[in-house]
């Protein structure tokens, strides 16, 4: 990176890249893809809908239906590269901004709005989708990824963790700890770090002085740069390093170069701290719009195509805000249940002496 | 019946559990070859292998973090802490992460670790291993916190723990570790929520719980020459706690007197003065008093005979409550 360049325009010489923001095919000499014609489609299908969804959920929340919302605008390659390259078995960890990787797992968008809106604080059960719940606090899902995929090799299964977090959380001490666990006991886990360039307002010269992916070789594991704008990189490379875990080959660190396109939440003002040229340069970099262009090139897909995924997104965003409205409000009894998963006495009674309490307004 | 010390109590409870269910783990600091710093853990390794007593790096965040995704998976970790003031670096898993799962699923996942800490003073330590940390647990909801007393309730409490499906915070005295009484290898201890009749009496409460049951059974012991009947309760459970039976002895002897070694000010033994004098008001003879710590960091150990209540400062609060 230049000093003198918008923030990351210059892409960095160990990217790894199969499709290029024209949407070229190149050629990787460690890695490669093969997809069908039906696969490349369906891959274009996951970023427009997920983009859509991620469209919808803003213009909720500024419309006061949602309390906030963590857009993954200009990040779907990264997430639905990583995210289609895991099996059934395999686990995810997300961030609170995996909602491609959420859509991946076949987790109802509406799941994800409802903790948003604050009528929980997840709400999905994980074991049914092998996508863990949303964690706020910053890294802490990376150490339970490890602990799982400890799990899995106690099973002597044939499964992968893939724990996801963004540059700043690798200046957190549980990243930090996750790797070391993760490389002292070879467990199957792939570390995937978005790297967005922007921790809400800090670049990521704030977060390290060395290349993210170079962080690994300390920990004695490989790291990889890839491109996360690519969706066909994201997959290649995520597929390749979820395979080594499950080999037994140990963990890999992925760094996803890519860029948050939008604010780091619907409370953020980016405007306060970078410049408008950066955006400017990074959407010429667009994940979807260089797959668009590859199946326009390639004659992979027509107008027709284009067109009916166009019109699947706005059903599929008429349909999420919809169901979103629908949300019941929690009753107040919510506030007591599923707290503990045995008969707790002291939250009974406080739970009995409220419903009392409520119930004298209705005399 | 079979002479044990508590910590060896704990070992055979351990053994027991990791027989039982071959999901219980066992992880922590030097927890393998060693044995644990305290031995509780001693020869688990051996006998279970290192797959199911994982010596663990020196990072205690780790340990709970790993932990949390081990039970995510079916497992049942049971995690040491090597010392109480080694925790606080664990302290986000444990409050962020562990506790709150449960709600955050709306009850779709279970997180049964067993988190234990070798708790309180006494022994001589440097700084940071002699702590009672226990009020910053009891005040998370989500977490279940226990403290055991002596050889018998280790044994059974360890198994209950391991049993149970909430996440629980297990303090060990480790000035007891050493204290042998007879333990029933056979019996089913009391459910873990349930506090226990240390000694009967009839002239005041003392309500403790981990170290200072001992201290408190001393005290009665010697008030007793002086013909003061004093009734002991080892509440054994913080969170929940048993109110019922504490309600019960206050309303019968009309005095209590709360002993721990943590800080006094907004110590456990606050939320007991508080509820006893919502529940027992018209049977109170004297207002609810509490002995233990000062408001200071732990002392060095040259000091901590005087910061740690002892039998002498356990009676004089007795005579205030009857000075009244």
């Amino acid at each position: 990176m230049t000093s003198d360049a918008p923030r990351g325009v210059d892409a960095p010489p160990e990217l790894v890249q199969l499709l290029t923001p024209e949407g070229e095919r190149v050629e990787h000499p460690d890695y490669d893809i093969e997809l069908t014609d039906e696969e490349v489609r369906s891959l274009y299908r996951d970023l427009v809908l997920v983009r859509r969804i991620d469209l919808e959920a803003v213009a909720l929340q500024r419309q006061g239906e949602l309390g906030i919302w963590a857009s993954l605008l200009g990040q779907e390659a990264a997430q639905i590269g990583s995210g289609r390259a895991l099996t059934d078995a395999d686990m995810a960890f997300p961030t609170y901004r995996e909602h491609g990787v959420a859509w991946c797992r076949d987790v109802d968008p509406v799941r994800l709005l409802g903790l948003f809106r604050g009528v929980n604080h997840g709400g999905w059960d994980p074991a049914e989708h092998n996508f863990h719940l949303y964690t706020i606090v910053i890294g802490s899902q990376t150490l339970h990824a490890v602990g799982y995929a400890m799990g899995i090799q106690r099973d002597g299964a044939e499964a992968a963790t893939i724990a996801y977090f963004g540059d700043g959380a690798t200046s957190q001490g549980d990243v930090n700890e996750s790797f070391i666990w993760a490389s002292v006991f070879n467990a199957p886990v792939v570390f995937f770090c978005q790297n967005n360039q922007w921790a809400i307002s800090e670049p990521l010269e704030k977060q390290s002085k060395i290349p993210l992916y170079k962080r690994a070789s300390g920990f004695g594991f490989p790291g990889v740069r890839v491109d996360g704008n690519d969706v066909f990189a994201c997959l290649a490379v995520t597929r390749k390093a979820l395979q080594n875990a499950r080999e037994g080959q140990g963990p890999t660190l992925i760094e996803a170069f890519t860029y948050r396109m939008g604010a780091h939440t619907t409370s953020d003002d980016p405007t306060r701290y970078r410049v408008a040229d950066e955006l400017e340069a990074w959407k010429l970099k667009d994940p979807i719009e260089r797959l668009k262009a590859y199946l326009f090139k390639n004659q992979l897909a027509d107008q027709e195509f284009f067109d009916k995924v166009d019109a699947e997104a706005d059903a599929l965003g008429k349909d999420v805000r919809r169901r979103c409205l629908e949300l019941p409000d929690p009753e107040p009894e919510a506030l007591f249940q599923h707290v503990y998963a045995a008969q707790h006495s002291l939250l009974d009674e406080e739970r009995d002496q409220y419903l009392t309490y409520l119930a004298g307004f209705e005399r | 019946m079979t002479t044990l010390t508590l910590a060896k109590a704990l070992n055979e409870g351990l053994r027991r559990s990791m027989e039982d269910d071959s999901k219980v783990l066992v992880m922590g600091e030097d927890v393998g070859k060693l044995g644990g710093v305290f031995r509780v853990t001693d020869g688990l390794q051996k006998d279970f292998g290192e797959d199911r007593v994982i010596d663990t790096p020196l990072a205690e965040s780790g340990i709970i973090g790993t932990a949390i995704g081990l039970a995510l998976r079916g497992y049942r970790p049971v995690c040491e802490i090597q010392f109480d003031g080694f925790v606080f670096p664990a302290v986000n898993q444990i409050i962020t992460q562990l506790a709150k799962m449960p709600l955050r699923s709306l009850g779709a996942l279970k997180l049964p670790v067993v988190v234990r800490i070798p708790c309180g003073g006494g022994i001589g330590a440097v700084e940071h291993h002699s702590e009672s940390p226990e009020a910053y647990f009891t005040h998370t909801a989500g977490l279940r916190v226990v403290a055991c007393s002596n050889p018998a309730d280790g044994y059974s409490m360890i198994q209950e723990a391991i049993r149970a499906d909430d996440p629980i915070i297990f303090f060990e005295p480790k000035r007891r570790y050493w204290d042998k009484s007879e333990v029933d290898l056979t019996a089913t201890g009391l459910p873990l929520d349930q506090a226990r009749v240390a000694r009967p009496g009839a002239d005041i409460t003392l309500l403790a719980y981990g170290p200072m049951v001992k201290t408190c059974l001393e005290a009665a012991a010697a008030a007793a020459e002086d013909g003061r009947d004093i009734e002991v309760i080892d509440l054994r459970s913080l969170n929940p706690l048993d109110m019922g039976m504490v309600a019960e002895s206050v309303k019968r002897t009309g005095r209590c007197v709360v002993v721990h070694e943590a800080p006094v000010f907004t110590g456990y033994g606050a939320e007991l003065a508080a509820r006893i004098t919502e529940q027992c008001f018209y049977h109170l003879e004297s207002p609810v008093l509490r002995v233990g710590g000062f408001s200071t960091p732990y002392p060095p150990s040259r000091l901590e005979e005087y910061y740690l209540p002892d039998l002498d400062r356990v009676l004089d609060t007795v005579d205030r409550a009857f000075a009244y």
